[in-house]
């Protein structure tokens, strides 16, 4: 009876699709979707399903056949309207937009690296926390606790640079982490794929260590202890007191000060990803751009055809690290605290798997990779696991089976398994999508004549050896381009 | 893919829509408490940061009654913080936003309590430590945040004034590497150098098996003591590497030593020489017979001896519901707002904790902390009761 | 191209012993030269004065006293570093592929063995018991490691990988990462369901923690005593049996041959009749025996394990894989020897050297250093054949 149910469902959502081509249809659908959406959020604040239908208005967006101009003038209205009304509704949600735009911000940087130039970099973080600990370091008061021990500081000691220097350091950031990923990448950029993993992974270490251990002989990092307090830009009060003159009365409360700095913040990023976005589309069509292509495919082929190889390498390693010193600069401010824990291996890992889920290479899937490891983390796993402890409190018992939640050993408790969850997730990803959730264009198109040429050809298990990143065989081209 | 996509999103917005119809009604039973807590409980550092929870755990069930009789609902919101500073904010964002929560019971790294309880101050949530301790957590001074663990600069402080009583002329600081042990590893350092000691060697590893390259140099200077900053499960492995090749001097930690399994870890050995002793505010379980039941019952719940810091979580989750229910009271048995519950917790005057005796002071920090150093006397993790108190320290933290 | 070929079995086995002692005294002799000759040029510096207030001795005399402790733990987490080596390097030898999970699968051979030897030690069978008796239930304990090591790693070729065959490389590396996350919480799931820890540690029995002397020297007066533990031996011992063996199963046996041709060359292997699904799930076997192996030996030498044990040293011993040329058995010998003394170096003596300012934590950074020094020079590592790409 389900099945004919869902069936029921599909057939009439497959009508509804068949309507949808029209271009109205599609605009009075997403225009329905996005406002039901904003309005349950808004009405209940704390639901995870209002949420989530929110969100995802945002790939309906993308996927319905609308006109460009259309599609951005809703996504700028989603973004610049919605989200902070909403955001400031429910602070918890403006974080986890937030965090979805650092982190897309730094895996769009990481896309150039590694879906463009086919580098496979295992310590991205390393850049982010260069960029963090420069305006962690000047923007507090640790220059002036260089022989202070770790972790106390002399009361009415002062700040060493004005708040307002943020914006330069964002600049410094860039320029820093650049030079940095230049310095890493001359010696190591003519080694193969996996050397270069290896190298770049011990980066990502080393610059960790460093960060917990520069408390001697000079106090630079403040060892494991972190940098605390780190100056934000001021915003000015006129500035405020105008937002919160239209903002209090729908939100519903004085709008305080943090939630300007989280709302400026967030911003402050949506700009780094939108220039991160028209950087990348400008190289992808860009002589650079078919280079690094290029060079993913087949490096001797490259170097064949006159492709300066390191000097564009050098290029794909500066640009995406820069990208993620900027990001870097923006977490210490908006953060106010920095130290070593936010740049463990697992972050660096973290960010590659958001590059890889929603598609390598895809500037919209990497964007909706990260989006979907940040709320898997901190909303859907997180809140799985309250929604159980709360069974396990209650009186509630399973049906059928007849057994009380109660009962349940707390070493079953599923909150100290999301490590696990997120693992399954990714082996069920990479044997069922492993092109990502949204797939490259390019790669699609290669995709495709590939299959053609395979199906002239005899592969017994397969395909051979693949490139470092490049070729795809037939496993991959079936769901590429499905 | 396109279609698949559309269509997938249609249904989802149908079924939730659905979903929140039929599940939205929402009925009005007795009002809500929720008290969340925060610590890793995933990932390496898990061990202790689901003692700190079951702790948390064990109280409520234990000491909600009050409130109960209030008519109010009392719950546990247990938050998973991974050690990881953007997941704890996030978290704390996400607690803040829930209104039905009116303390925090957490943290266990100070490097996710910092930027956390910038947030919980923002909404006048009170938060109580149950084993950050960095100075900086108070010297904020935030009505908000309050601690019932020794501040770096007491701990340290208490365990280099031990070694100097017992006319120790050497020692060699060796700390894990992390905000607490090198925290209170420094302090060790300072006050041990105050005090005339010469300190031949400061060492931090983050190494957990692996001792042989740092106890070189140890050996070699043969110090009269080593001070370990840092957790049990860490400590006795270094310890033990530390006897098996040959040194016989004293053996001195800190709080986070205090757990039957440190000696299962270190066996016999450990107690030779100069002897195996540690720093802590929790009272030995034989004289205190809070603490004793604490433990049975902690066994008798979760299987397993408490790890450091349970009793610390323990004793935040009472002092929060003996706040709530002051507050509570104060409100005239309505449910409390939060600014009230964060002044009620900053107001209570000797709570009978199992950790001692707790009054805390205008930053938060606890008044004077009764330390005790506790000798280990027996290899036999189940005797780790009988563990001997060999001095007992008072200490206010600096202002 | 090697020979490969009509290898006698004789040869197969000396060589890599020959190649063991010329590594040992290789590597042991210039960091020695290299540490004292730096003690020399600090003679009479503020760093020769302080360590004579710490230690009560000048730098030199320090450094000389301290250097054959220092060269025998080198040498032994050395070889620690080179059993696990194994498996990254025979995985990547055949598929290209850097197993992340490999870490955790030496976790479970750590569990599995110590588990039971904690089951044997609860029986009683462990107290008092001769040595001998000692050594079968040690060995008993490694096989069992290896049979549960053995069995995950071909599950988890056959689930997660298998499926992932021809895709491109960075899609099996990913799912590699998720078995990795998921394979240690199993472990803590189910190492915690008994009694709420998930860390374990190994039973005390036998002569294991005995301090043997191996010899008695004077240097400048100062009388050293040369000691090993037994464990530290029973590590070197069988970490050298695995690479030997290791070493001849490759190159001397027909499944050796099967194995070396699918590395070589999927698409021809298959055609030449070698059955290349199976030959690739035996190098996963025999990967994950060798480090459930070293699994336990970590276990037996350092007491204590958790669910997350494996990824440093994973980590280090993929390093040292990649020092040593990956793909290449004795390459992973030759870097796991490297490292492990090259960190035992730089944590013994850089704090002295140092004053202080910088610890033993820059031991890794100083590792990475070198490795990333030996790449310039040599890119495909210290013993890497030296090739282009595959096509």
């Amino acid at each position: 009876m389900n099945k004919g149910l869902l069936n029921q469902f599909s057939q009439q959502a497959h009508t509804l699709l068949a309507e949808l081509k029209k271009s109205k249809n599609a605009t009075i659908f997403i225009l329905a979707y996005l406002a039901i959406g904003t309005i349950w959020v808004y009405l209940s604040p704390r639901s995870l399903l209002a949420f989530l239908l929110f969100i995802s208005s945002a790939i309906l967006i993308y996927y319905l056949p609308l006109t460009t101009r259309f599609k951005i003038g809703l996504s700028a209205v989603m973004l610049l309207v919605l989200v902070p009304i909403l955001g400031v509704r429910n602070i918890f949600y403006l974080e986890v937009i937030f965090q979805i735009s650092v982190f897309a911000a730094l895996a769009l940087g990481l896309n150039i690296v590694v879906g463009f130039a086919g580098l496979l970099d295992l310590g991205y973080v390393a850049f982010y926390a260069v960029g963090a600990y420069l305006w962690a370091f000047f923007g507090s008061q640790q220059p002036y606790l260089l022989y202070e021990i770790p972790g106390t500081a002399p009361p009415g000691t002062p700040f060493l640079l004005p708040a307002d220097m943020f914006y330069l350091f964002m600049f410094l950031g860039i320029i820093l982490a650049a030079f940095t990923g230049i310095l890493l990448g001359l010696p190591v950029l003519r080694l193969r794929g996996d050397y270069l993993a290896i190298v770049t992974l011990g980066f990502g270490e080393v610059i960790r260590v460093l960060a917990n251990n520069l408390d001697k002989p000079l106090n630079i990092t403040n060892g494991p202890q972190g940098i605390t307090p780190i100056q934000r830009p001021s915003l000015p009060e006129p500035l405020l007191n105008a937002l919160r003159a239209v903002l209090n009365p729908i939100v519903g409360h004085n709008v305080t000060e943090g939630e300007f700095y989280n709302l400026f913040f967030y911003l402050l990023a949506l700009l780094v990803i939108l220039v991160v976005i028209v950087v990348v589309r400008r190289l992808d069509d860009s002589k650079i751009g078919r280079a690094w292509i290029a060079i993913r495919e087949d490096e001797t082929a490259a170097i064949a055809m006159g492709i300066p190889l390191v000097r564009l390498k050098l290029a794909a390693f500066a640009a995406g690290a820069s990208f993620a010193g900027v990001m870097g600069v923006l977490f210490a401010a908006s953060r106010t605290f920095v130290s070593p824990e936010s740049f463990s291996f697992m972050q660096s890992i973290g960010v590659l798997s958001m590059v890889i889920l929603g598609g390598l290479g895809s500037i919209p899937g990497v964007i909706v990779g990260a989006a979907v490891v940040i709320i898997l983390n901190l909303q859907v796993l997180q809140g799985l696991s309250l929604y159980l402890s709360q069974l396990r409190q209650s009186d509630a018992v399973i049906p059928i089976i007849n057994f009380a939640w109660k009962n349940l050993s707390t070493q079953l408790d599923p909150a100290k398994y999301q490590r696990m969850l997120f693992g399954i997730i990714l082996i069920v990803m990479m044997i069922y999508r492993p092109a990502g959730l949204i797939p490259a264009e390019r790669r699609k198109r290669e995709l495709t004549r590939e299959e053609i040429l395979e199906n002239e050809e005899l592969h017994p298990d397969g395909g051979d050896a693949p490139n470092p990143t490049g070729q795809s065989t037939s496993g991959e081209a079936k769901h590429g381009a499905a | 893919m396109k279609k698949r996509v559309i269509t997938l999103l249609s249904l989802f917005m149908i079924a939730s829509l659905l979903a929140a119809a039929c599940g939205g009604g929402g009925s009005a039973g007795p009002s809500v408490i929720k008290i969340a807590t925060q610590s890793p409980l995933s990932g390496g550092q898990s061990a202790i940061g689901v003692d700190i929870k079951n702790g948390a755990e064990l109280a409520l069930e234990q000491l909600k009654k009050p409130l109960e009789d209030m008519g109010f609902k009392v719950e546990l919101a247990p938050y998973d913080d991974q050690a990881n500073p953007d997941t704890g904010v996030a978290n704390a964002k996400n607690i803040v936003a829930d209104p039905a929560v009116l303390c925090v019971v957490g943290h266990y790294n100070s490097g996710v309590q910092i930027p956390s309880s910038e947030v919980y101050h923002a909404s006048n949530l009170a938060n109580v430590s149950p084993a950050n301790t960095n100075p900086k957590v108070t010297d904020r001074g935030y009505l908000e945040v309050s601690r019932i663990v020794g501040r770096d600069d007491v701990q340290g402080v208490v365990a280099a004034q031990f070694a100097i009583s017992k006319g120790m002329k050497s020692a060699y600081v060796i700390h894990d590497k992390t905000a607490y042990g090198q925290g209170i590893a420094e302090f060790f350092k300072r006050e041990a150098e105050k005090g005339g000691m010469q300190v031949l060697g400061f060492e931090g590893t983050e190494e957990k098996a692996n001792f042989d390259a740092i106890l070189a140099p140890m050996l070699s200077a043969n110090p009269d003591v080593v001070f370990f900053g840092g957790i049990y499960d860490q400590a006795s492995v270094l310890f033990k590497q530390a006897r098996e090749k040959g040194y016989m001097g004293m053996l001195l930690s800190d709080d986070g030593y205090d757990s039957p399994e440190a000696i299962n870890i270190g066996g016999p050995s450990l107690l030779e020489g100069g002897g195996l002793y540690y720093t802590t505010v929790a009272g030995p379980a034989k004289l205190y017979p809070g603490t004793a039941k604490f433990q049975q019952d902690f066994k008798a719940k979760y299987g397993a001896d408490p790890k450091p810091f349970a009793a610390q979580g323990y004793d935040a989750m009472a002092l929060c519901l003996k706040g709530i229910e002051n507050a509570a009271k104060e409100a005239g048995n309505k449910l409390p707002t939060r600014e009230a519950v964060a002044k009620a917790i900053r107001a209570l005057k000797d709570f009978p904790g199992i950790t001692g005796t707790i009054n805390f002071n205008a930053k938060g920090d606890l008044v004077t902390a009764k330390y005790f150093v506790i000798q280990v006397v027996s290899a036999d993790p189940a005797m780790w009761n009988d563990n001997k108190i060999d001095q007992t320290l008072d200490i206010a933290p600096p202002e | 191209m090697r020979r490969l070929l009509n290898a006698t079995v004789l040869i197969e086995i000396l060589r890599p012993l020959g190649q063991i002692a010329v590594f040992v005294a290789g590597a042991g002799l210039i960091l020695s030269a290299l540490m004292l000759g730096m003690a020399v040029l600090l003679r009479g510096s503020t760093v020769d004065a302080t360590t004579m207030k710490n230690y009560g001795v000048d730098l030199f005399t320090y450094t000389l006293v301290n250097l054959p402790q220092v060269l025998i733990d080198g040498v032994t987490i050395g070889f620690v570093y080179a059993a696990i080596a194994l498996g990254y390097t025979m995985v990547y030898g055949v598929l290209e592929f850097i197993n992340f999970a490999h870490s955790e699968i030496f976790a479970i051979g750590a569990f599995v063995g110590v588990e039971v030897l904690i089951a044997l030690d609860n029986s009683g069978r462990l107290d008092g018991i001769p040595y001998t008796m000692a050594y079968f239930w040690l060995f008993l304990a490694v096989l069992a490691a290896m049979v549960a090591a053995g069995a995950t790693a071909v599950a988890m070729e056959r689930i997660a990988y298998r499926p992932l065959r021809g895709a491109p490389r960075l899609v099996p590396l990913i799912s590699a990462i998720g078995v990795s996350f998921f394979l240690q919480d199993a472990i803590r799931l189910i190492e915690s369901l008994t009694t709420g820890q998930f860390h374990r540690i190994i039973p005390t029995f036998g002569n294991f923690d005995q301090q043997i002397s191996l010899a008695s020297l004077y240097i400048v007066g100062t009388k050293i005593d040369l000691v090993m533990q037994v464990k530290s031996v029973i590590v070197i011992v069988s970490a050298i049996v695995m690479v030997v063996g290791l070493n001849y199963l490759v190159n001397a046996t027909k499944l050796g041959k099967a194995i070396r041709s699918v590395a070589q060359d999927r698409v021809t292997a298959n055609l030449m009749g070698i059955n290349v699904n199976r030959i690739i799930a035996m190098t996963f076997l025999i990967g994950g025996t060798l480090g459930g192996a070293a699994g336990v030996l970590f276990a037996l030498k350092f007491t204590r394990i958790d669910p997350f044990v494996g990824f440093f040293p994973g980590l280090k011993a993929f390093t040292a894989a990649v020092l040593g040329g990956i793909g290449n058995i004795t390459g992973a010998l030759l870097g796991g020897l490297v490292l492990g003394m090259l960190e035992t170096f730089s944590g013994s003596y850089l704090s002295v050297f140092t004053m202080g300012a910088f610890g033993a934590e820059y031991k890794d950074i100083l590792a990475f250093a070198i490795l990333i020094l030996v790449l310039i020079f040599r890119p495909s590592g210290l013993l890497g054949e030296q090739v282009g790409q595959k096509a």
